[in-house]
């Protein structure tokens, strides 16, 4: 799939995320939007997975360690086909298949129940301990969020990750730099995040999370690291894609009212492929 | 003959290592869990998570969703402490296949103190849904269960100690998760107790037949799911009810059954266990005593009825 394809795809997952979100009158655009780029491009370009077969043994897999952008995990997954887009409109509500946070058990595609901030990276060492154990080269995506590496547990897996030499590990953090009350820098500075990692013994690897080419490019290298795990620190713009939302943490967990929804959607619409 | 039951989950560990499924977790304290009985004869399958339960926890989570039947052992305060929200969230809230093997539970931890005598561990499992929390009383009981939660699909905790305690089953008995045992039975008191003192509640039963008391003596192994129908029936044969813990009062067994009773047949209940208080340092024969948690004790109680 050309960058142009890849592209129009990430506008319909935006779409998708705002709607979504905007039908459910809760939810965390913000974030969704930072990381849809990142999303489109692992499954629609560098994941091995099928929709008709979620459970596929051989899969990649991808824990979204940041669960609240869940909307953007089941954006991607339904434009995917893993299930009809009008699900989308159920999303948070009662006995719907979409909840608030991501749930193996309701969800086809989703690889593991998250959305308590810090847990991913474990369960995903978990999968690649098992794969190692198997003899089966899938890899294993983890999606990170700038705020969420505050939590200790991050650490803690990073260093069993990096200890198990877990190369089928490729994490990726959403480098938004904003939280819930304000910057990183603000609340709690994750930095130097890029050396943090490194001293963990993580191979790093630093990318603009909006440019799909260098996404793709950053998997590819990061697949051929040996012996030890890869973290793509990812730049973004929270609210990407919609200039009211960019760069506010304001729109971390607020939905739009209908005329922002329609104002949102008229922008994405437009944008630029 | 006085066996630990964290010796028989060693031992239990060594026969399952056949099934090539079955992978073992431990943070750092392998020897006192046992668990290195297992790295011994498989080391392959053993992964040691260093000092850092949540984490441990997270990783059992993840061997489970890819097929694994991952055991995670440390002390049960960490366990069931440090890390109840990634028990909660990441294992029982997708109801994954991971068993939790938690050593040096209750008082009987001894000279290590209050901070490591996990007495609320019970409580915290058993309030989680898809939960199934196990508490044997003796080395054979415990090896069963461990062969009961690797059988068995879902999340399981079970508790085990440190001290050594007397056996009270032979080889043939047959465990089965949520079915109480009768040990003896009586028309003036039902005792029920869990764990390690189930073998003070038969030392008691004997002093109060010696009396002219005849007590039933159940033993609770299954905390959850709860043998309702057991419990119901030995408190309408007796009308009085003696529950016995090595953990608090507060939400363990004690609470389990008066949750049973107040709801089926409201029946009068006297809990022995910590009453709201910490543990601290001693011999685990000093602490026993020290905590009320002796047959003497429970003699007492039956006879304040």
């Amino acid at each position: 799939m050309n960058i142009k394809e890849l592209k129009e795809i990430a506008k319909k997952v935006r779409v998708n995320i705002v709607e979504a979100v905007a039908a459910a009158k809760s939810g965390h655009p913000g974030g969704s939007l930072s990381v849809a780029d990142i999303l489109t491009t692992l499954y629609f370009e560098k994941m091995n997975v099928n929709p008709e077969n979620p459970k596929c043994e051989d899969r990649d897999r991808l824990v979204l360690s940041k669960g609240h952008v869940a909307p953007a995990l089941y954006a991607v997954l339904a434009e995917r086909g893993y299930f009809p887009k009008e699900n989308l409109k159920s999303l948070r509500k009662l006995d719907s298949m979409l909840q608030g946070h991501p749930d193996m058990k309701s969800t086809p595609g989703v690889d593991m129940s998250t959305g308590s901030l810090g847990q991913g990276l474990s369960a995903a060492n978990g999968m690649a301990l098992s794969a190692k154990l198997d003899k089966k080269d899938y890899k294993i995506y983890v999606i990170l969020g700038d705020g969420e590496v505050q939590e200790g547990q991050i650490w803690e897996a990073a260093m069993s990750a990096s200890h198990y030499k877990l190369d089928n590990i490729i994490a990726i953090l959403d480098y938004n730099g904003l939280q819930i009350d304000g910057s990183n820098e603000e609340v709690m500075n994750i930095n130097p995040i890029d050396a943090k990692f490194e001293a963990f013994g993580w191979q790093v690897i630093k990318i603009d999370g909006h440019d799909m080419e260098a996404i793709s490019n950053a998997v590819d290298e990061a697949k051929s690291v040996k012996e030890k795990p890869t973290v793509i620190i990812a730049k973004t713009v929270k609210g990407k894609g919609v200039s009211f939302m960019e760069n506010q943490a304001s729109w971390h967990g607020t939905a739009p009212n209908e005329d922002q929804r329609k104002a949102a959607i008229e922008e994405i619409e437009r944008g630029e492929a | 003959m006085n066996t630990a039951t964290r010796e028989a989950y060693g031992q239990a560990l060594v026969e399952l290592s056949k099934n090539e499924k079955i992978v073992v977790l431990d943070a750092d304290l392998a020897k006192a869990t046992k668990t290195a009985d297992f790295k011994k004869v498989c080391p392959e399958r053993f992964f040691d998570m260093g000092i850092a339960e949540q984490d441990m926890i997270g990783t059992a989570a993840g061997f489970a969703v890819s097929g694994k039947i991952p055991f995670a052992s440390t002390f049960a305060i960490f366990a069931a402490g440090r890390a109840f929200e990634q028990i909660r969230n990441s294992v029982c809230y997708p109801k994954l296949n991971v068993k939790i093997a938690a050593t040096h539970a209750g008082v009987t931890v001894g000279e290590d103190g209050g901070t490591h005598q996990a007495i609320e561990d019970i409580s915290l499992m058993r309030s989680i849904p898809n939960m199934v929390v196990l508490n044997p009383s003796d080395d054979v009981e415990a090896k069963a269960a461990i062969f009961a939660a690797a059988e068995y699909y879902g999340p399981v905790y079970i508790r085990l100690g440190r001290a050594a305690t007397p056996t009270l089953h032979d080889e043939n008995y047959k465990f089965e998760i949520g079915k109480g045992e009768v040990l003896k039975e009586g028309k003036d008191v039902a005792i029920i107790a869990t764990g390690i003192m189930v073998a003070k509640a038969l030392e008691a039963a004997e002093k109060l037949k010696a009396e002219g008391i005849n007590a039933t003596v159940v033993n609770i192994h299954t905390i959850k799911p709860i043998d309702k129908e057991l419990i119901v029936k030995v408190a309408k044969e007796t009308g009085k009810v003696v529950t016995v813990e090595e953990h608090s009062v507060i939400g363990g067994l004690g609470s389990a059954v008066c949750e049973v009773l107040s709801q089926e047949l409201p029946t009068k209940v006297k809990l022995i266990g910590l009453n709201d208080t910490f543990g601290q340092s001693g011999t685990p024969k000093d602490l026993l005593e020290h905590y009320g948690l002796t047959t003497e004790n429970i003699v007492e109680t039956v006879k304040s009825f």
